[in-house]
């Protein structure tokens, strides 16, 4: 009887929690819309659209902002998926044993080094190189592309060696038994054995550097400003909320920060809810 | 000493004083190994887990050297050079002595791509060529009915069966002169076993065969010539019949007789 009780406390307690979960998301997105509210009627579509950020003039446009959060990305992961699979083939396939464990953890390691040590040292490090051979600033989308690439790429990598990890030793014998090199067989059992796995690392790759603010907050620039050279200073939604909300001094500049913060939400909300749906739909089918 | 039967037949393999030691082992997993494989004939080999047959088929194609470390010494000769050698063309080696495993091992590909997969790794690229290559070996494997209507189709919707007989097309369509089968039927059911035994007996009319199998049944319904291991050795290899029915070694006669294994 008693325990009859507590199971009750117990599992009530569990669902509460649980649910507190789905509440403080809610809660969340209601918040961001809320205070977006006097920016969207402001501006409507013009937000998103429009180029201009002057908080003095009280006209707000975030497309330097995305465009920003979208090339920086963009850029970040044509450097870093080569590099992500070219590490993971090799700590599964190449490296000698003694060796897949020493590398692996580093690279383990490597992903649990906070984003702000990351902006830190793109900043003191990579920027003077990036001076060096383009000129200029040397803070801008370029810099930011890299600094994101070399945050995502171990995430990526260990993920990808996993995912590669887990092809049945069978299926690789059964390669090698027709005469397959170790080449044919990494191209043709390896990596579409580990092609799920692979394409979900990236997409929570993706939505990591959407989102990051502190690493690229030291390199970027923030300069609402659309440029075609990418070593010029520009900003991402992230950098221009973690620069702006001290300097908000009217309501719509506040409101307009809030509906940026919105569209990223939203736009890591769907990248999530792909790889999500991506992964349920592969995982039934195997 | 074991007692070995003499071949007088033309041999696809001839192995001497075969020793194989595992990356780390201190005692060598296969000691001492002697033994003619006749040609176009099936050779079984039956034996007690961990005796060592398995060991001894994967280093008739030298699967063991995609794991550093591992050990051969003595040799195998095979088209009158020993395939021991370090020169061996490893690749060119196991086109011409392909093996099927003991699961199914269809590739994450279509049934058509699986069946050409060892003539692409040869660089045959002429789609007419491989079309052709593709459906006489479908049709050599028996599932060439089965199959010819959704060739394009995942080789992982197919049953195990049919998986077993793809691996055999697949094997098969390079034209080895040695196939090797690692108890191809331990994860099938009894009807699709009994199809791939129709097709290993098929088979022999065109290439050598080493068979593993824990059933001695199967040794028997199967293979001409059978080799009892025991311990990292080979106790005896005779004629099928002969081994089964008069058995000349006493260990040989406990394992078939039941006594232990």
């Amino acid at each position: 009887m008693k325990t009859n009780i507590l199971d009750k406390i117990f599992e009530n307690s569990t669902r509460l929690i649980a649910f507190s979960i789905l509440l403080i998301v809610a809660w969340i997105f209601t918040v961001l819309f809320q205070n977006s509210l006097d920016s969207m009627q402001g501006f409507g579509i013009d937000f998103i659209t429009g180029t201009k950020w002057a908080p003095n003039l009280e006209k707000f446009g975030a497309l330097p902002a995305i465009m920003g959060s979208v090339i920086s990305t963009f850029l970040a992961m044509i450097l870093a998926i080569p590099l992500a699979i070219g590490v993971a083939i090799f700590l599964s396939e190449i490296a000698p044993e003694k060796l897949k464990s020493p590398v692996g953890v580093s690279i383990e390691l490597l992903a649990a080094i906070p984003s702000v040590i990351y902006g830190m040292w793109g900043l003191f490090y990579f920027v003077p190189i990036i001076r060096d051979i383009f000129g200029g600033l040397g803070i801008g989308m370029l810099t930011a592309g890299i600094v994101l690439a070399i945050m995502i790429l171990p995430f990526m990598a260990a993920v990808t060696r996993d995912a590669m990890n887990t092809t049945p030793d069978i299926l690789k014998e059964s390669a090698y038994a027709l005469g397959g090199t170790q080449w044919d067989v990494i191209k043709d059992i390896v990596i579409p054995y580990a092609k799920a796995g692979i394409i979900g690392s990236m997409i929570l790759a993706l939505g990591r550097a959407i989102g990051e603010t502190m690493a690229v907050t030291f390199v970027m620039g923030n300069v609402h400003k659309i440029s075609t050279d990418i070593t010029a200073p520009a900003t991402s939604i992230p950098v221009t909320l973690a620069n702006e909300f001290t300097e908000a001094d009217t309501d719509l500049y506040f409101s307009s920060l809030f509906e940026l913060a919105f569209i990223l939400l939203i736009i890591s909300f769907s990248i999530i809810s792909i790889s999500k749906f991506y992964f349920l739909r592969k995982s039934r089918r195997a | 000493m074991a007692t070995i039967v003499d071949i007088t037949d033309e041999k696809a393999l001839e192995v001497k004083n075969f020793e194989f030691t595992y990356n780390g082992a201190q005692e060598p997993s296969l000691k001492n190994i002697t033994m003619p494989i006749a040609k176009r004939s099936i050779t079984a080999l039956i034996g007690p887990s961990g005796c060592g047959k398995t060991t001894l088929l994967r280093s008739f194609n030298r699967m063991h050297d995609l794991y550093a470390g591992n050990r051969y010494s003595g040799s195998i000769e095979f088209e009158g050079r020993n395939i021991l050698d370090a020169k061996e063309d490893l690749i060119k080696l196991r086109t011409n002595i392909g093996m099927i495993f003991q699961k199914p091992t269809a590739f994450p590909m279509s049934i058509f791509d699986n069946v050409a997969y060892g003539l692409r790794l040869q660089g045959i690229k002429n789609r007419s060529e491989l079309n052709d290559r593709v459906e006489k070996a479908l049709q050599d494997a028996a599932i060439w009915k089965e199959v010819s209507s959704r060739l394009k189709n995942d080789a992982n919707g197919l049953s195990g069966g049919q998986q077993q007989r793809l691996c055999i097309a697949r094997a098969i369509a390079v034209e080895p002169e040695v196939l090797l089968f690692d108890e191809p039927t331990s994860a099938l059911d009894p009807i699709s076993t009994q199809g791939i035994e129709k097709l290993v007996i098929e088979l022999k009319e065109r290439v050598s065969i080493i068979i593993v199998t824990h059933n001695m049944q199967q040794a028997a319904r199967v293979s001409d010539y059978t080799g009892f291991m025991y311990m990292g050795e080979l106790i005896e290899l005779g004629v099928t019949e002969e081994l089964f029915v008069t058995p000349k070694e006493r260990l040989t006669e406990e394992y078939i007789t039941g006594k232990f294994g």
